[in-house]
């Protein structure tokens, strides 16, 4: 025999102005079991938790159901306030407000109230009272990318005091915003804020750094993980180059380089970029006429540090970690895709990370604004705002940082070019960062930049000019430009390989592709898988302050994780009975990888991964899978009090 | 003293009774420990005969079929008077079989189909007289009296049978296994470690590659249906299709389930279509046990 708690919860007019509340109570008290019900006007402030602690001595109640608003608000918050008093599973909400008075009115939302009440207390009657599982906490974390957004997390988690495996698939890191030439409002520029983190990170006694390596496999849950991580041949011993670059000038294969775009040369043997970290060559096994069959051998034969290794091959290493900070960032929309703008067919119309790569001192054309088919100075550019972006037929959504670059890049390109003419295609300006409104004005005014409200509708080239087409909305003209260089602020969209990692890290991505939060509001840096956090552009696109703030985030997260000694988790978990016939229906489709099979092929859970979805429940066929406070026979029950 | 037994041909194809004698010679020894007392397909009884009987005198009753006509049902009840033990026997008793899928259509619609609009039958008339009522809805068994034990099978294998009877013999009723057929499955080392399926195929326009029927896509009930067969159909190289009955409720919403979610097309709408090119569902999912499915029959559509 239970003996029950109902207390009703007015929410102010929130639930009491629509619903009958003392109705509630009323007919709840006449249920099996229950031996108190009562309504209070806010239940969670501290005299309604006083008033639920007080009845549960006075009635020695052994279950409590609090009609109120939803579980997700305040479960916890009535689950800890009686935590001494009464196991926290025999507490249930039942969700009287946003699933009753939000959204019904009159008579029906009273009988609505009681109906759903009834069914928590029939939930309640079945519950098992459930202590948390407890599990070990391996006090290293992994960060994949090393962007700004990856070495801020490692950074902050290693001078925490934690070991940290900061894994980038390049030979360096430093990621996108190695690449870029200013940073907008402030026009700091971007090496020089950024190369002494890369250093930092680098030199951290915490940080084991693994450029040129990718993580090929996950294992494990929370605390943890067993990750196994290639390391790609580099063919230079890292330790012993001193990157002279006498290997550079002895090298005879020259290809594209990757960096600037292809607007640049390289060797076959190279290093990214001057302030590469870690500083030293790497050879590109694609063009490098020295990797087996052997047939040149120029750089190692002057190489005085003797870095250079032919034969090295693919190492794989295996770590095992307790937490991952996913940072792998952004690629741009692919420009192919922009028909209507002619890419691909033009040589004068680039992207807005090519133009980066122009402006910068280090870049292919050592700042110079030149229009890429004759090499002269371009005096007169378009820039086109949203290409790809908030338009049905390629991106939906808002690539967050165009606007702001855009201006940053028009403002560039009139101190490159005095005599310089700017037009911006936009849809709207959106600056909403701190001091960003105060940047675009400045650019709009003081710089005389032309700003037209409406999205071009062709572009091509005639003769020397290419012709920019397009209506300005807001004058009602057609306008017609005829410029030298035309620059498309490209839709930011995750890197290629991230469904792959998605896959390892058993975590979801949107329908663009980025990775998926918990909660877009109050979990915005966790993945619902426990132990995994998402920092910088891999997430959502943002700017260099967000995805460093975001990145600092998910470093206190794994902080905070890992300041205990063992991980608390819910006890909510999947249970197994011994009629299992190895179908392996359950291990294919656990989202957690949590279930494994024996050596008779039958299937058993590891409860710290566990995350009581309910899956296997539903899809075993025996019915041998069983969530505790979530039994068929209780949701029958639940079932049937809602249908009588 | 020997047993009495008895054995009833209710509405089903006497598949079930021809299953008593599949067990050969074991036969010989059930014959030497029993008194058949009724058994109207092998001997020769009358209803009378069985009226006449005291009430419990038979050990064990065997009823085969389901109960389709007043007839089944009236001598259902009869033996249940007659017997200290009820046994359904067979998937039709048990679940209705194959014949319950007429629970998808009303009366009406079945003799239509039969007696009027058929090309074999011209100038047809539904018959009428004296002859037992057509029910509006088959029956199960246990949905008209009570139930003791239930040999599940079509026909019972057997296997199931000779553990039946010998269990039933020695008045135990627990003679089923607990678990699903995937267990005691001739194919089941060749399940790939991640069973999914990209493209539902059907077994007679596939190549059977030797492997899991559900991992080449082919739709097999063995995952949910209860084990004790031996897998005799599989060993024929032919699918499960659920005739023992299920491990946990119906066997065809626990397959539908498993299944549902082995199903990868990634996305929801390739997933939908493959969904959809499953061929009769009812028929495939609820071949033996619709039913069980469709107690009351199929609820008119409201529209």
């Amino acid at each position: 025999m239970a003996r029950i708690g109902v207390f009703v919860c007015h929410c102010g007019l929130n639930i009491a102005g629509v619903v009958d509340v003392k109705k509630v109570a009323e007919e709840l008290i006449k249920e099996k079991d229950v031996v108190y019900a009562t309504t209070y006007t806010y239940m969670c402030s501290d005299p309604g938790q006083n008033l639920i602690r007080e009845k549960i001595k006075e009635h020695r109640l052994d279950g409590v159901v609090i009609a109120a608003c939803s579980p997700s608000m305040h479960e916890e918050t009535f689950r800890n306030a009686t935590r001494d008093l009464i196991n926290p599973y025999r507490v249930e909400i039942a969700n009287i407000r946003e699933q009753d008075s939000w959204v019904h009115e009159g008579k029906d939302a009273t009988e609505k109230a009681i109906k759903i009440t009834k069914s928590l207390v029939e939930k309640v009657r079945g519950n098992y009272e459930l202590e948390p599982i407890k599990i070990d906490v391996e006090k290293r974390a992994l960060v994949i990318g090393g962007g700004i957004a990856g070495i801020q997390a490692s950074l902050d988690i290693a001078d925490a005091g934690y070991e940290v495996i900061l894994v980038e698939k390049e030979p360096s890191i430093g990621g996108r915003m190695a690449q870029l030439s200013e940073t907008f409002p402030t026009l700091d520029c971007s090496q020089c804020i950024l190369t002494p983190k890369m250093v930092l990170a680098a030199r951290h006694p915490n940080i084991k750094l693994l450029t040129y390596s990718e993580v090929t496999g996950v294992d494990g849950y929370v605390g943890n993980f067993k990750v196994r991580i290639k390391k790609k041949p580099r063919y230079i011993d890292v330790d012993k180059c001193t990157a002279c670059g006498d290997c550079e000038d002895a090298c005879i294969v020259v290809v594209p380089n990757e960096f600037d775009f292809g607007r640049k040369p390289r060797k076959a043997i190279y290093i990214p970029f001057p302030q590469a970290v870690p500083a030293a060559y790497v050879i590109d096994e694609q063009s490098c006429l020295g990797i087996a069959p052997l047939r040149c051998g120029e750089c190692a034969s002057v190489c005085e540090a003797n870095a250079i290794d032919y034969d090295m091959q693919p190492e794989y290493i295996e770590e095992k970690v307790g937490a991952i900070v996913v940072a792998t960032g952004y690629d741009l929309y692919d420009k192919n895709k922009l028909v209507e703008y002619g890419y691909g067919e033009d040589a004068d119309i680039i992207t807005s990370l090519e133009f980066e790569r122009m402006l910068s001192a280090s870049g292919p054309t050592q700042g110079k604004v030149i229009k890429p088919s004759n090499g002269k100075e371009a005096k007169k550019i378009v820039f086109v705002q949203c290409a790809g972006s908030r338009d049905k037929q390629h991106k939906p959504y808002c690539s967050s940082i165009c606007c702001m670059y855009t201006a940053k890049h028009a403002l560039l390109f009139k101190h490159h070019v005095k005599d310089g003419e700017a037009y911006v295609f936009y849809i709207d300006i959106r600056a909403t960062g701190k001091n960003y409104e105060e940047f675009i004005a400045r650019v709009m005014e003081e710089e005389r930049i032309n700003y037209i409200r409406g999205k071009p509708a062709k572009i091509y080239r005639q003769g020397d000019k290419i012709v920019v087409e397009g209506v300005d909305t807001l004058l009602g003209k057609s306008v017609k430009i005829e410029a030298d260089l035309v620059v498309l602020a490209m839709a930011i969209v995750p890197k290629k390989d991230v469904k792959e990692i998605a896959k390892l890290l058993k975590v979801a991505t949107d329908e663009h592709g980025f990775f998926k939060e918990a909660h877009p509001k109050l979990r915005p840096v966790e993945a619902v898988t426990r132990g995994i956090f998402f920092a910088g552009c891999g997430q959502a696109p943002k700017d260099i302050p967000a995805s460093v703030a975001q990145a600092s985030a998910a470093a206190s997260k794994v902080i905070a994780m890992f300041s205990h000694d063992k991980l608390e988790k819910e006890p909510i978990v999947a249970r197994f009975g011994d009629a299992c016939t190895g179908c392996r229906t359950c291990f294919y489709i656990c989202p957690f990888n949590a279930i494994q099979l024996d050596s008779n092929g039958k299937a058993y859970n590891i409860p710290a991964l566990c995350e009581g979805c309910g899956v296997c429940v539903a899809a075993c066929p025996v019915g041998n899978i069983k969530l505790p406070n979530y039994d068929d026979e209780q949701i029958k029950k639940m079932v049937e009090v809602v249908l009588e | 003293m020997k047993k009495k037994i008895a054995m009833y041909w209710g509405a089903g194809c006497g598949g079930c009774d021809v299953s008593l004698l599949g067990v050969h010679e074991k036969l010989l020894d059930l014959l030497g420990e029993v008194d058949i007392v009724f058994w109207p397909c092998a001997m020769d009884f009358k209803y009378e005969d069985l009226e006449k009987m005291e009430d419990g005198s038979i050990d064990i009753a065997f009823y085969n079929g389901a109960i389709r006509t007043s007839e089944n049902e009236e001598i259902a009840k009869l033996l249940r008077k007659k017997a200290k033990m009820l046994v359904a026997y067979g998937s039709c008793a048990t679940e209705g079989c194959v014949i319950g899928l007429a629970n998808l259509y009303a009366r009406e619609e079945i003799f239509d189909a039969i007696y009027l609009n058929n090309e074999t039958t011209p100038d047809g008339k539904i018959p009428s007289h004296e002859l037992p009522e057509f029910l509006p809805v088959l029956k199960t068994l246990d949905s008209v009296v009570k139930v003791d034990a239930f040999i599940p099978g079509c026909p019972p294998p057997k296997p199931v049978l000779e553990a039946a009877l010998n269990a039933l013999l020695n008045g135990k009723t627990d003679f089923l296994s607990n678990l699903a057929l995937c267990d005691e499955c001739p194919r089941r080392d060749s399940k790939p470690d991640k069973l999914e399926i990209n493209e539902i195929k059907r077994w007679h326009s596939s190549n059977d590659d030797g492997r899991c029927f559900l991992a080449q896509g082919i739709i097999c009930m063995g995952l949910a249906t209860r084990a004790g067969c031996k897998a005799e159909c599989i060993t024929a190289s032919i699918p499960c299709t659920g005739c023992m009955g299920g491990v946990d409720g119906l066997s065809g919403v626990s397959a539908m389930s498993a299944i549902a979610s082995l199903i990868n097309g990634e996305d929801e709408e390739k997933e939908r279509k493959i969904i959809e090119s499953i061929e009769d569902v009812v028929g495939t999912f609820f071949k033996y046990s619709a039913a069980k499915l469709l107690p009351y029959g199929r609820v008119k559509d409201e529209s």
